[in-house]
């Protein structure tokens, strides 16, 4: 409020009268409420499928469920067949799965985080084995067929479920590698340097501190790993599953079959009635991914909440 | 860890030793221990060179790579064998580009509206639903893109839904559509990250000139996080290529060189997967071209995770 000076109008400006500033905000709004529900639909599009999906196999499957099924081998027929040695050789499989991959993973880990430099060898590595983490399946069979069926052949049995279970820890060697070296990164520096400040070597930290805090992360990622090997079927064709097994196998060097070989199997017999054998042999598969993905939840929860 | 024991005066009270040449070698002995772990990786890939390169070789001696590469017909199994590795590829490529067709969108679409717009209760449900499709076993989609999706594009579902009704039982429609379902983890979780690290302070300008939340969106993060998710988008196609499951079972076991989605077509893994479950001992030609399909597919798989790799590090490297 001073004499003689002009004081610029604050506030918004006015639109011209005449002018050609035209806002379109009745459109743009409507514009944008309509791009909100496209990205909503996109998000619900998948778990509607899922959902879809679950309900077409729990709807063809559970009633073909019965303790039967559980317990009978493979057969011509589709009313007598059942997914016993599915799960004997899966049960196989993911036991020395897990013997070979889990301590080589958790070591390659350990010693990538707390031991390796950063010299060039080692960058190498760690392409290496994010590299190996987005190889198809299906390579990792042609490679144990390869070396651990046909070379190797005399020391594993051939098509034996010792091939099958190398097949597997390969494929999921990176995948476990990688959670690992997440949670032991998520260790605080504090507990390294507290526990050398007190005069321990390198291994001794590792072990009694680094190692025990980062377990149930580990722990976590190794679960999930071992439950996507279970459900994988293209590897374990390659390296020569049996597709109809009436015996189950006395050892690591004998002949196998798995739970999505079976599935695998069924799906591809034309009679009506293989349709829901197939849809009860995925029900099992999948309870038990359920059971393994909760166990793996559950872990990481609890660890994060001691935290 | 070498630390002085004692004082400068040569007084040790006798308890502290310091390291003793036997802790030093058993540090050494577990360092080469665990490095012996990561360096199986190496041995994998290296495993996984040879035996690809020996066993293509020995398919490659007897029929030329031109032969392999230019043929326009695959007929692995006749007294007059064709080993034309278009055909194969092509039905890999037809039954991604369906598969893409499908995840880019709803991934994309998925990725902006949980890192966007959902509230963080939202996101904690959804998230997990959308690993939970990530965690469904390829068999269990091939499985449902034959009983389920093929019927109800065929019109034995719905009765008022028959768009296809002349569909074959094996066809690359359903192998493809399904197969996008099956990726949209991949696109919408690495495309999130991607949007997630595109800075508030961008957003934020965009709103204060007035622009709404679709503009924003699309204008200002969207083209922020593309490399991102470009990236998303080529390690969505690498692991269509690679997939097996859902395509021999839903696809076919034909080799049939077409673009028409409802024909029946085998594609590069199916094909593997078809000879490997045959008898097909070691030394034949037909053992032999599994291992030049497959060079193939780990050399078009490798090259696309290279280049995912690339704009991954771009993004990251931009902020």
């Amino acid at each position: 409020m001073s004499q003689g000076t002009q004081t610029p109008e604050r506030g918004a400006p006015t639109p011209k009268q005449g002018g050609d500033y035209n806002p379109r905000i009745g459109t743009r709004h409507w514009a944008a409420r309509v791009f909100k529900v496209l990205v909503l639909a996109a998000t619900l599009i998948g778990i509607f499928v899922l959902g879809v999906l679950l309900f077409d196999i729990g709807i063809d499957g559970i009633p073909r469920l019965s303790m039967d099924f559980l317990t009978s081998g493979g057969s011509s027929s589709p009313e007598t067949a059942g997914i016993y040695s599915g799960i004997i050789g899966s049960l196989w499989l993911v036991s020395l799965t897990a013997l070979f991959a889990v301590p080589l993973g958790i070591g390659a880990a350990i010693y990538l985080e707390e031991y390796a430099s950063d010299n060039w060898l080692n960058r190498i590595l760690e392409i290496n084995i994010s590299n190996l983490a987005g190889v198809p399946s299906i390579v990792y069979g042609l490679l144990a067929l390869g070396i651990f069926v046909n070379y190797l052949g005399p020391l594993t049995g051939g098509k034996s479920i010792l091939s099958g279970a190398a097949a597997l820890s390969l494929l999921i060697l990176p995948v476990i590698i990688i959670a690992t070296r997440e949670s032991v990164r998520a260790v605080p520096t504090k507990v390294r340097e507290g526990a050398y400040a007190l005069g321990a070597t390198k291994w001794d930290t590792v072990r009694g501190h680094v190692l025990p805090m980062a377990l149930p992360g580990a722990m976590t990622g190794t679960i999930l790993a071992l439950s996507r090997a279970i459900g994988e079927t293209a590897p374990l064709i390659v390296v020569g599953a049996a597709v109809y097994m009436t015996f189950t196998p006395n050892g690591p060097r004998d002949r196998f079959t798995a739970m999505p070989i079976q599935i695998f199997e069924w799906t591809g017999l034309p009679q009506e009635g293989w349709v829901s054998v197939a849809a009860a042999g995925i029900v099992v598969l999948m309870t038990l991914l359920l059971l393994m993905n909760s166990i793996a939840i559950v872990i990481r929860n609890r660890s994060q909440r001691r935290a | 860890m070498a630390i002085k024991a004692g004082d400068d005066r040569g007084n040790n009270s006798g308890m502290w030793r310091g390291e003793s040449r036997l802790q030093k070698y058993k540090e050494l002995f577990i360092k080469g221990l665990l490095a012996a772990c990561a360096y199986i990786s190496i041995l994998t890939t290296v495993g996984i060179v040879f035996i690809l390169l020996y066993e293509a070789s020995k398919f490659f001696r007897e029929v030329s790579v031109f032969r392999f590469l230019a043929s326009t017909s695959w007929s692995a199994n006749f007294s007059n064998p064709e080993f034309g590795i278009v055909v194969l590829a092509n039905a890999t490529l037809v039954i991604t580009g369906i598969a893409l067709l499908v995840a880019l969108p709803v991934g994309l679409g998925a990725a902006i509206y949980l890192s966007d717009y959902a509230s963080t209760r939202v996101r904690k449900a959804l998230k997990p639903a959308l690993e939970i499709l990530a965690g469904v076993p390829t068999i269990v989609y091939g499985f449902f893109a034959l009983t389920f999706v093929t019927p109800l594009l065929k019109g034995d579902v719905l009765s008022w839904f028959a768009p296809l009704p002349g569909l074959g039982t094996f066809n690359a429609l359903s192998a493809g559509l399904v197969m996008g379902v099956m990726i949209i983890p991949t696109v919408a979780s690495v495309s999130e990250d991607a949007l997630y690290a595109v800075p508030r302070g961008l957003r934020e300008g965009a709103y204060a000139l007035g622009a709404t939340k679709y503009e924003t969106v699309t204008k200002v993060v969207v083209p922020a996080a593309l490399s991102g998710i470009t990236a998303s988008f080529i390690l969505g196609m690498s692991r269509a290529i690679g997939e097996t499951m859902i395509v021999a079972v839903a696809a076919g076991n034909l080799a049939n060189l077409s673009w028409n989605p409802t024909d029946s077509m085998q594609t590069m893994t199916a094909y593997i997967v078809n000879v490997a479950s045959g008898e097909n001992p070691a030394g034949t030609v037909q053992y032999q071209t599994i291992f030049a399909v497959g060079l193939t597919l780990f050399l078009m798989t490798l090259i696309l995770n290279i280049i995912s790799h690339f704009f991954v590090r771009r993004y990251k490297e931009d902020y």
